[in-house]
């Protein structure tokens, strides 16, 4: 019976979202096969949480050994479980992590390495991964004449199960860390304070045309009156206006809201392949002929500069519901 | 020091879609005749790393290395007049079709031909096939470390230190010499190519190795070599119809809009 690895992170010293959704996809692909999850520098009650989210067993890396994410070290352990339990499959999300981790894993395994999926499915026994290319205007369903398989998955794709506490698994403690060529010298991390987009339920995200950093400040009263969470396209990344933690889209986040309004973005493939999973996107731009109104269920056609304070204050008008 | 950089030339990633098209039967991408084809923009953004680091380090020779066919050879131009030292095309019928495996086996036995480099500079992913999977895979097969999503690089005596991007802010990281580092947009722009190094650009070594002069089996690269099958290639489908809110005014539209987004009970 197959085997399925699954590579849980954190984020912000909780379970991240990601990782649960790979464990409902791997008991998909897997409902009476094995499921692991390797989870390294946590406790043993998050151990216990993807347990009851559908892990068999669980390795977990004790916070002592493993301190945050180290590409060698996380490589070298997934490996080794791989070998140890003739894995079929591994599954980890498309995150900076998790696309790190991906390929280097692969080549040790002599595996096949997917990344980006949009789609795992089983098809006369044989996995069959669906992932966007060409900026995400292409996919291509592809499939591995390899005996594993190791594939990153966007976020948002597939959902998590509902936790179930009477599930039960073992837990397997790895108390010290493979030996590392890479040294981690500084973590920097950007503590906000504000919510995480990936978590988020409501997005403002602004794009080159909020014509500068100033922009973003318009767009923060709006966040906030939604109870939502700022984020942007490439362009302010690049250009400085913003952190480039908030960028969306291709090589920044996925995100998967409610609502995602994008105030100022022409709507570039590039982009929409972090936000095209929101539930409703609204646009925002003065351009009629700006991509984004092909992809967005509201629009309007102006200047965001008049628009959006015009929205926030009647968004705070709304009668609560 | 030694760098060598592995860069793709491909269609212009930023074009407008509709100057591409799907042959689903082919199960290829097929870019209009006239596209214009650039450097993978992280790529291109890979020699500039080398170039920053040249620049603290004086004597450094940067190859710039490319997998393609003949027309490839442009990306070696763009890369020798914006400053790199020397050039490797590798081309070979039987390096065609390949996928992300079959290309890190190819360029990983052309590092090791190339001998005694010291760092490898790959972008973080090729803006084709958004794969990112060919620099990790250089940097197993040849057992090096491999730093990915650089912002920076900087070499001091002999290791490489570089600030990754991360989802939730950075970290700086490093790693002896040699080794293999990917870098993202976040490096900054690239700079352009100078008419000075452009003019010495045609005088600088190009060299073109097959898949013999790299001691690879014909079936080991290219289609034949891949390991990835690729069932179907299809565009994504789009049905959502945009409700546009007109209004008299701005103002007016920003209240109209959070008026249908309740009636919508999205709000
Ligand atoms: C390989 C690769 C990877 C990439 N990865 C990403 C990625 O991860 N994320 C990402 O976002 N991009 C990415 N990009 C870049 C992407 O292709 C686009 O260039 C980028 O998304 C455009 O950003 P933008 O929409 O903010 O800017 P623009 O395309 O310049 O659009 C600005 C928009 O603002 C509108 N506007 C101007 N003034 C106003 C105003 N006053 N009020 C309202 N609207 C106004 C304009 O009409 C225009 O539509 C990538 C590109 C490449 C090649």
């Amino acid at each position: 019976m197959n085997t399925i690895l699954v590579v849980a992170e954190l984020a912000n010293e909780k379970l991240a979202m990601a990782g649960l959704e790979q464990l409902a996809l791997a008991r998909r692909l897997a409902p009476t096969g094995t499921v692991i999850a390797l989870l390294l520098g946590a406790d043993k009650a998050m151990a216990e949480a993807l347990i009851a989210r559908g892990a068999d067993q669980v390795v977990l890396g004790t916070r002592k050994a493993f301190d945050g994410y180290n590409s060698d070290g996380w490589t070298a352990c997934a490996a080794a479980i791989a070998r140890e339990h003739a894995v079929t499959l591994v599954l980890a999300a498309h995150t900076p992590r998790g696309a790190d981790l991906a390929p280097r894993l692969a080549f040790r395994l002599n595996a096949g390495c997917a990344t980006g999926c949009v789609g795992v499915e089983q098809k006369d026994g044989t996995l069959h991964f669906t992932r966007a290319s060409h900026g995400g205007n292409v996919r291509e369903t592809l499939r591995f004449e390899t005996e594993c398989v190791v594939a990153t998955v966007r976020a948002g794709v597939y959902d998590a199960l509902p936790a179930d506490t009477t599930r039960t698994g073992e837990i397997v403690a790895l108390d010290t860390a493979p030996a590392s060529r890479i040294r981690i010298i500084e973590r920097q991390r950007e503590d906000s304070g504000a919510q995480r987009l990936e978590d988020a339920r409501v997005i403002v995200a602004g794009g080159r045309g909020l014509n500068g950093p100033e922009g973003f400040k318009v767009l923060e009263p709006l966040a906030e009156a939604l109870g939502g969470a700022v984020g942007a396209s490439r362009v302010p990344c690049d250009l400085g206006w913003c952190s480039h933690a908030m960028q969306i889209g291709l090589t920044g986040k996925t995100v998967t809201p409610e609502l995602y309004i994008a105030v100022g973005i022409s709507g570039a493939s590039h982009h929409l392949a972090g936000c095209g999973n929101a539930k409703t996107i609204v646009a925002i731009n003065t351009d009629a002929d700006a991509a984004i109104f092909r992809e967005a269920k509201f629009g309007v056609v102006g200047d965001y500069a008049k628009v959006v304070p015009a929205l926030t204050v009647a968004i705070k008008a709304l009668p609560s519901l | 020091m030694h760098i060598a950089v592995c860069i793709k030339y491909i269609p212009d990633p930023e074009a407008a879609f509709s100057m591409f098209s799907i042959d689903e039967q082919a199960k290829k991408v097929i870019p209009a005749s006239g596209l214009k084809h650039v450097v993978s923009p992280f790529d291109e953004q890979a020699i500039e790393a080398a170039l920053r680091v040249r620049e603290q380090h004086a004597g450094t020779r940067i190859t710039v290395i490319t997998l393609g066919n003949e027309l490839s050879r442009n990306a070696l131009k763009h890369g020798l007049a914006m400053g790199a030292d020397d050039g490797v095309l590798l081309a070979d019928a039987a390096f065609e079709d390949g996928d992300a495996y079959t290309t890190a086996i190819t360029l990983a036995a052309a590092l090791k031909k190339l001998g005694a480099i010291d760092l490898v500079l790959t972008g973080r992913q090729a803006a084709d096939g958004d794969t990112g999977v060919v620099g990790a895979g250089i940097g197993e097969l040849l057992n090096l470390p491999v730093l990915t999503f650089a912002k920076s690089i900087a070499v001091d005596g002999k290791a490489v230190r570089v600030e990754r991007v991360l989802d939730d802010g950075g970290e700086i990281v490093e790693a002896d010499l040699p080794a293999v580092v990917t870098v993202s947009n976040e490096i900054g722009a690239p700079r352009a190519a100078s008419l000075r190094e452009t003019m010495r650009a045609a005088r600088k070594p190009v060299v073109v190795w097959n898949a013999s002069d790299l001691g690879l089996e014909a079936n080991a690269v290219g289609a034949a070599g891949s390991r990835a099958v690729r069932e179907c290639v299809f565009a994504p489908s789009k049905s959502v119809q945009c409700e546009i809110i007109e209004a008299s005014s701005p103002e007016a539209q920003g209240a109209q809009l959070a008026q249908r987004l309740r009636e919508a009970r999205v709000l």
